[in-house]
């Protein structure tokens, strides 16, 4: 099947977007499913930002931020680890498949786990075919 | 009307004109009667007279904290955005709160909405208001022209004849599923306190639950199916006094404005996202859906994983802060996949 997921990354400036650019600098292969977005912080990231990303038809969407304790702006990324804990739970409870929503902690100096938080959600993803669930689709 | 309720109009309208007689407030918030029966409006009394209008009864299913911020706001002197703040007290405004609207008035309190100095509230424990729509489902259709209700029963009057209900089942859902039906804020309170305590208020949200994540798509879908966008839950709700809401922002266009499906659920998904945290049952969204969809199901899910996850409910106590302007070291964490929690872990 010829089929491979659109995944939109949401990378935090200060950690997991420094973390891709090590992947990147230091060679590392990662599939090319996704496209990232650099945000401030995991904190700037907000629920509407993910069901646009869903809506317009990306097939997974990973969430990633600076390690607890390590955010630039001392607590963003544990007030999005509180609200998507809450969203993904909520997403779930309404039928959106596990799986489609993901979130992880990449450092700055991370290259390699980036790398494979990516392998890995790229797989999750592709396990669950294509969105079909909240994508609004213009008929012609 | 009901013996108990008969005597709360006694005391709010006595209350209500005192207030006003005195100056100790400029403006009064609470019910008058609705054109139709089973119906109320809210209703600002400024004078002593108009208070006379008052009315508490089992169908004021509309929460008034709703109304709380924009009243305020219309006492203060106009100015333009240049001049300096009102300096010196300004016009109170006094207002019923049962134990949910009065924690309303404690999450507009948290965001700045309104000022505590400025309310005068009367507290009024909550015996559950019913839901219109549960009556007409009942009675399959027939119109009613006259409602009386008693303390545990609703008899209801019209071409027909008459049909007696019992006024416990016919009581909202999110009054049956109550577990706070007493003011947590308030300066008089008009009763004695309620003692009824919900034992499994979430049974709703677990019944769905319990269902797979196909069903449970298939159900959400179907429940929302309805929907015409009119937006009645989010102008009924007290948290949504944003100027400027998320569906009538066009860049970026968060939600399409069509009737269409996807625009529709991510609609509802993201009003009740962001009264996460915030909601406290009012059930004020559902009771104004002209469509009967149970649009409090999903506010319901996100106070119950609230609850289980932070261990916080809304609008309890002022000194507490919300549940999502504040965090632990201990959340649980959804940024956890394999080899995150393994290997990703820093030294």
């Amino acid at each position: 099947m010829d089929w491979e997921p659109k995944i939109v990354a949401f990378l935090c400036n200060w950690c997991s977007y420094a973390g891709a650019d090590l992947a990147g600098v230091s060679r590392f292969q990662y599939p090319p499913n996704i496209r990232i977005i650099r945000v401030p912080c995991s904190g700037r990231v907000s629920a509407n930002m993910i069901l646009s990303a869903l809506r317009s038809g990306a097939d997974g969407v990973l969430v990633s931020g600076c390690h607890p304790g390590d955010c630039h702006y001392i607590s963003g990324n544990l007030h999005a680890r509180r609200r998507f804990s809450v969203l993904k739970n909520f997403l779930e409870f309404l039928g959106i498949e596990p799986g489609r929503l993901n979130f992880s902690w990449v450092s700055a100096s991370e290259g390699e786990q980036f790398a494979t938080v990516v392998r890995e959600v790229t797989e999750r993803v592709k396990a669950l075919g294509p969105a079909t669930r909240l994508v609004k689709r213009i008929e012609a | 009307m009901t013996v108990k309720h008969a005597e709360l109009t006694q005391e709010i309208q006595r209350q209500a004109k005192e207030l006003l007689a005195s100056g100790e407030v400029a403006a009064f918030l609470g019910f008058s009667a609705g054109s139709l029966p089973m119906t109320t409006r809210p209703f600002v009394a400024r004078t002593p007279q108009e208070a006379e209008r008052l009315v508490w009864n089992s169908f004021c299913t509309v929460n008034l904290a709703n109304y709380l911020p924009a009243l305020l706001k219309s006492l203060e002197p106009p100015r333009s955005p240049k001049d300096p703040p009102p300096t010196g007290p300004l016009p109170k405004v006094g207002v019923l709160a049962t134990g949910c609207w009065s924690r309303n008035i404690v999450v507009q309190i948290q965001e700045n909405q309104v000022d505590r100095s400025r309310l005068v509230i009367l507290g009024v424990p909550s015996r559950g208001m019913v839901d219109r729509k549960k009556v007409l489902a009942a009675l399959q259709g027939k119109e009613v022209l006259e409602a009386q209700e008693d303390d545990h029963s609703l008899r209801l009057k019209g071409k027909w004849g008459e049909t007696e209900l019992s006024r416990w089942a016919v009581v909202r859902d999110n009054c049956q599923s109550c577990r706070h039906p007493n003011p947590v804020l308030f300066d008089r309170l008009l009763d004695a306190a309620s003692e009824r305590q919900a034992q499994a208020p979430f049974s709703q949200i677990e019944a769905i639950e319990a269902m797979s994540s196909d069903e449970r798509w298939q159900w959400f879908q179907q429940a929302f199916a309805s929907c015409i966008r009119c937006y009645a839950c989010r102008n009924a709700c007290p948290l949504c006094y944003c100027s400027t809401c998320f569906v009538d922002d066009n860049r970026p266009q968060w939600v399409g404005k069509a009737l269409n499906a996807p625009d529709v659920l991510t609609f509802h998904i993201l009003r009740a996202f962001h009264c996460a945290g915030r909601c406290t049952d009012c059930g004020a969204c559902e009771s104004v859906c002209p469509m009967g969809i149970k649009v409090r199901l999903l506010t319901q899910k996100l106070s119950k994983d609230i609850l289980t996850l932070f261990g916080a409910e809304a609008g309890m106590d002022v000194s507490v802060p919300p549940p999502f302007t504040t965090y632990a070291p201990s959340d649980q964490n959804p940024f956890e996949c394999d080899t995150c929690s393994s290997k990703g872990k820093k030294e």
